[in-house]
């Protein structure tokens, strides 16, 4: 028996457990995806109009995103509430590794659009709410979403680390095949992430592609 | 100037003694002690080369900028006084390359101000087709385009039919037809004083180019450093003794290929 059709016994064999571990790794992503979005599209809206918090928020933002993964967790670990071993801390670490670049793409896509647009909104009389949700939104929707790309695609990413603090996904697999030298167990977790962050990948690009607007 | 036009309902913009400077530009005022009356009914054009502060000047006007000193008034009201929201709803403005919003069709750019001052959606639509066609667009062929499915002068026409779609008493206009090709430049300057003409608003057009300032204005207001330097009628305009004045002719007739 070769190695490659080794492979493909052990992946039939584990399948079940597999998928089990690539829905877990998705449920993960979709959570800490969902409430980075929340956070950090409304607070780029918010940041817009105001020069202190907007240096505040980008440079916390980037903090998170500097701090290797792996220390993140482990920062996270001895914090009560939201710290410890499990879901949760993946959760809020994810979450705050993904802050950054959605923060930053909604900040630019809203204030880059041409200022002659926004002149023309002002003189005819749009109220500043107006022109956030009317004009300067809908023509920032490209970047901004170009903006979730880069994060769930560093999300699904990361979130194969969060194994290491028991979170459970495909990192489970790799970890486990690291410890036991097995190529089959690293390439049972490696695999289905790699497809994962090339699928989101693609489906995110097909949507930013419809949502740009010349 | 003249006794009897001096009433508030007459004297449609009034600049008292107005100055403007950027804060963070201390000493170098933009706009210096201008006072400038202009009637219902006028076009007004405000001449003069870049940075001479014709746009800032226009820009006192529907309260984008307020003055740091003296008063800028439409229809007897300091500009400060207005809610600038409504200020802006009853004052049309058009900038060159339209600033059309590039997310809306043709209808919905148009339609704009109708619909945020909650006009019905049958009244809107009604109202566009009438624009467009006062524009000279075909609503049933340009409605449905954006923006970017327009030639340049098509992107000014409809910037035109956005302005006037609330039928504001008063249209500023901020080198409009700045950006266009020589041909079609001519083209809309014509259409466009034959419609000011029908339309009888009060127009505040700010330009650089001294035969734009002779073929569509009622009155030539001249702008250097900031302050007034002459004011007359087309036909007296061009014999004024003023350096600047003389500046903007020689520029004129020393240009090749234009007709005297």
């Amino acid at each position: 028996m070769n190695a490659d059709s080794g492979y493909w016994a052990f992946f039939a064999e584990h399948r079940a457990e597999i998928l089990g571990a690539t829905l877990d790794h998705i449920v993960l992503v979709v959570i800490a995806m969902a409430l980075a979005i929340l956070i950090a599209v409304p607070l780029g809206m918010f940041i817009v109009q105001r020069r202190v918090l907007r240096g505040a928020a980008l440079g916390l933002a980037n903090i998170f995103q500097t701090i290797p993964s792996l220390a993140l967790f482990g920062f996270l670990i001895p914090i009560p509430f939201i710290g410890g071993i499990g879901k949760r801390t993946a959760i809020v670490a994810l979450v705050l590794y993904a802050l950054l670049p959605i923060l930053r793409n909604t900040y630019v896509g809203l204030t880059g659009v041409d200022p002659a647009i926004l002149e023309a909104a002002e003189a005819m009389g749009m109220t500043r709410a107006q022109i956030l949700f009317r004009v300067r939104l809908p023509l920032a929707l490209g970047v901004i979403l170009a903006g979730i790309r880069t994060a769930t695609i560093i999300t699904i990413g990361v979130a194969t680390i969060a194994a290491a603090i028991g979170a459970g996904g495909l990192g489970t697999f790799i970890f486990r095949g690291v410890a036991l030298v097995s190529d089959s167990l690293i390439l049972a977790g490696a695999i289905p992430a790699a497809l994962l962050a090339l699928l989101a990948d693609f489906l995110l690009g097909l949507v930013e592609r419809r949502l740009r607007v010349a | 100037m003249n006794a009897k036009i001096d009433s508030s309902l007459w004297n449609l913009i009034e600049f008292r003694e107005v100055s403007f400077h950027i804060s963070a530009i201390p000493g170098r005022e933009v706009i210096s002690g201008v006072s400038l009356t202009i009637v219902q009914g006028e076009t007004v054009v405000l001449l003069g080369r870049s940075g001479s502060g014709k746009t800032t000047l226009l820009r006192l006007i529907n309260a984008m900028l307020l003055p740091t000193r003296g008063q800028v008034l439409v229809q007897g009201r300091a500009t400060s006084d207005w809610d600038p929201i409504r200020l802006r709803r009853g004052i049309g403005y058009v900038i060159q390359e339209a600033g059309l919003f590039p997310h809306f069709t043709v209808a919905e750019n148009v339609g704009l101000v109708p619909t945020l001052e909650k006009w019905d959606r049958c009244r809107t639509a009604v109202r566009v087709g009438e624009l467009l066609s006062l524009v000279g667009l075909d609503a049933g062929e340009f409605a449905g385009r954006r923006p970017r499915e327009l030639s340049g002068g098509q992107r000014q026409r409809v910037g035109v039919a956005r302005a006037l779609a609330a039928d504001p008493p008063i249209l500023l206009m901020d080198e409009p037809f700045g950006a266009l090709d020589p041909v079609t430049r001519a083209e809309l300057q014509r259409e466009f004083r034959g419609l000011t003409q029908r339309l009888g608003k009060t127009i505040v057009f700010v330009t650089h180019d001294l035969r734009e300032a002779l073929l569509l204005a009622s009155r030539i207001v001249l702008l250097e450093g900031g302050r007034i330097v002459a004011a007359a009628t087309p036909q007296d305009f061009i014999h004024l003794d003023h350096p600047e004045v003389r500046a903007f002719t020689t520029a004129l007739n020393g240009a090749p290929g234009v007709p005297a």
